[in-house]
């Protein structure tokens, strides 16, 4: 395997020290640390200012931004310029990530590091454009055609918005997918304190370039964790990569078997390297009675109603998912024969992560939906009362 | 043996994929034509081949990146020009070129198209036009002649069609030109020139695609269709690109040339003007100086 290259933050990309700034603005800083060089977006609320301040940050910096035509133009214009050689994102929100789908899975198909922000907002539709919700995160996995599977990740805070954006550009890189960065309208709104490290104390993975010489390199031939070595355009390679069918040398061939290897390689890079993506943070679980499993805001909102609960004597435990996809199945499972109940409070109303837990623990425990159609977040009580209900 | 070989040894080999080949096109089709007269345009235009890519959308001519050894890229319809896009202002130093159909550039890419020639954006468009989507069958395009039988328009299309050289030159765009497929020699020198070009360059390629186009509307065959463009093209350069449109299915006039060939500072030069101008000294300038 390729070893994995880290390096630190380029210092010119990083302001280093203590801020008071909204989640949107601390996902672009958060972005210039991880080494993005080059955005390319569309506007729409609730997820504009990240791309606003890009494009007054990067002409500092060393870099590019392009607001596109449309959002189907910038979820592509950035892979133009992964492959060129910079690393990459573009940020949207509501109906601009169902425009983008498409590309998403071009990307996947093409094994694009890049990186999707979504600010999520009410929907369907048009839906909520001001206000909040965690309705896309099925779609983040599935909403393209076809078979692949991304990463994504959850922030609940303004420092995660830096922090996490951060590890989405290096998950990108090492695994060569479109990693989404699930924030939310409060969550991007929200102003909070950000301290910013000194930039030798970030790290960032380095693209797996490759150190074959032409002749020998096969663009999508993959190191034995799965995972191909890449080149850039203008490096003599003279390569061919296509969101056909295409075996190792990137060459169409349409057929069963080709599609066979190409579909089960782009799906299981991701599921066989899933222990060490998988990311979330735990409290008082051993020994709860009622587990309560959020992420995003909905995670923070819920913390006022465990709190509430406790006061009633109640034995309640959390695990937050900072890594969304891939889901952390063994750990959820491995829970479910603990507890009485996991709780999922989120901002959709079909239980879009609720129901990944209802398949994972197979009826180990009850699996307590909370849903809320988004606009705003959970009163804290609402999560309460189905504490209350799944501890009896 | 030797000379027997040189004979057989396609001339412009070393700029394609010949382990790709055969190709999927069509006897008597047009695009093999135009890969030729690219291929001694490659040679010609004195740009490394490393520095070099070709970007293709979907359709007969999207297929077009994949048999040229050059860096070349494929993918989705209709978005050649906006990740050629994010190519070029990623890396300034490349050339970059977008090989797709009229479908997938004057269709479903059309503004992708428009705002590519308004940034003037430092690609060469080239623009293979069969007046219909080959691939699938031969659906109705935005380019395709009043009354031309398409399998989407069976009696006939009666929408207008698209005058693109006059679009993209009233967009900006800074290099337009239209050839056929008989136009081989210019054709070659206007892909030497669109390449050289500082800005969007656009040239269309007028090319017959027997298969489909011809024979349902009763054309003939390829070489009845390249003698109508002898015999019909007339080459106008500098056109009013207002009156070069293409209505019929046979015009009395082809008109062919370069039309347009103008100076104007490209997006990346733009950029860096404005920004330097505005930020001085804190601007990071992007690409070489
Ligand atoms: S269908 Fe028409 S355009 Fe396509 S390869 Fe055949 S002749 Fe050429």
């Amino acid at each position: 395997m390729a070893e994995i290259r880290y390096t630190t933050a380029d210092p010119k990309g990083v302001l280093t020290g203590v801020h008071y700034m909204d989640g949107n603005h601390a996902a672009c800083e958060g972005a210039l640390a991880a080494g993005c060089r080059f955005a390319a977006g569309y506007p729409i609320t609730p997820s504009t200012e990240v791309v606003e301040r890009f494009s007054a940050r990067i002409p500092l910096v060393g870099g590019v931004f392009i607001q596109m035509e449309d959002e189907i133009a910038s979820s592509i214009c950035l892979q133009g310029a992964v492959w060129g050689g910079l690393k990459a994102m573009t940020v949207t929100s509501g109906p601009g990530i169902s425009l983008m789908q498409e590309h998403i899975g071009l990307a996947a198909c093409l094994e694009t590091p890049c990186v999707f922000v979504n600010v999520q907002r009410g929907g369907p539709s048009t839906g909520l454009p001001t206000l909040p919700g965690q309705a896309d995160m099925q779609q983040c996995r599935w909403g393209s055609h076809g078979d692949y599977e991304v990463i994504a990740l959850s922030p609940s805070t303004v420092q995660e918005s830096f922090d996490f954006i951060i590890d989405a550009f290096n998950l990108a890189e090492i695994y060569r997918v479109p990693v989404f960065f699930m924030m939310d309208e409060c969550v991007g709104h929200m102003t909070e304190k950000l301290i910013i490290p000194e930039a030798d104390k970030i790290k960032v993975v380095e693209r797996r370039y490759t150190t074959k010489p032409p002749g020998e390199y096969l663009p999508y031939k993959p190191d034995p964790d799965l995972v191909p070595e890449m080149v850039k355009v203008g490096d003599g390679y003279r390569f061919h990569v296509t969101g056909l069918t295409h075996d190792e040398r990137g060459y169409p061939v349409i057929n069963a078997q080709a599609q066979h290897e190409m579909c089960w390689r782009l799906v299981n890079k991701i599921n066989q390297n899933a222990h060490k993506i998988w990311r979330y943070e735990e409290e008082e679980v051993e020994g709860a009675d009622v587990v309560v499993l959020s992420y995003g805001i909905s995670a923070r909102v819920a913390l006022k109603a465990i709190e509430m609960a406790k006061e009633k004597g109640i034995k309640v435990g959390r695990m937050r998912l900072i890594v969304v996809w891939p889901f952390p199945e063994p750990r959820v499972k491995e829970i479910a024969h603990k507890v009485k109940a996991i709780v999922v409070p989120e901002l959709n109303i079909r239980g879009q992560i609720a129901r990944e837990v209802e398949r994972v623990v197979e009826g180990a425990c009850k699996v307590v939906r909370v849903p809320h159609a988004g606009g705003t977040v959970h009163d804290p009580e609402q999560i309460f009362d189905a504490i209350m209900e799944a501890a009896r | 043996m030797s000379a027997v070989k040189s004979v057989q040894e396609n001339p412009v080999e070393e700029f394609l994929r010949t382990d790709r080949l055969p190709h999927v096109w069509c006897s008597g089709c047009g695009i093999g034509t135009t890969v030729n007269c690219f291929a001694r345009a490659v040679r010609k235009c004195g740009i490394p081949l490393e520095k070099l890519a070709v970007i293709s959308g979907i359709g007969c001519t999207g297929r077009v990146a994949g048999y040229l050894k050059l860096d070349s890229i494929h993918v989705t319809h209709g978005r050649a020009i906006p990740f050629a896009t994010g190519l070029k202002l990623a890396n300034p130093e490349l050339t970059v070129v977008v090989y797709s159909g009229d479908g997938d550039i004057a269709a479903i890419g059309g503004n992708h198209l428009i705002n590519a020639a308004r940034r003037n954006v430092d690609i060469t468009v080239i623009m293979l036009n069969n007046f219909t989507y080959a691939m699938t069958g031969g659906q109705v395009t935005p380019t395709a002649p009043f009354e031309s039988i398409n399998t989407t328009a069976p009696y006939g299309a009666y929408e207008m069609p698209f005058n693109l050289p006059h679009l993209v030159a009233s967009c900006g765009a800074v290099y337009v030109a239209r050839w056929t497929a008989y136009h081989v020699v210019q054709l070659t020198k206007a892909m030497v020139e669109a390449m050289n070009k500082k800005g969007f360059s656009f040239i269309e390629v007028i090319s017959p695609c027997p298969t489909i186009f011809l024979r349902r509307n009763r054309l003939g065959d390829s070489v009845a269709e390249l003698k109508f463009y002898k015999e019909h093209s007339v080459i106008k350069h500098g056109a009013d690109t207002r009156e070069v449109g293409w209505d019929e299915t046979r015009p009395d006039e082809i008109i062919v040339g370069k039309f347009v060939d103008i100076e104007r500072p490209d997006y990346v030069e733009a950029m860096n003007t404005h920004l330097s101008k505005r930020l001085g000294d804190k601007y990071v300038w992007w690409g070489k100086k």
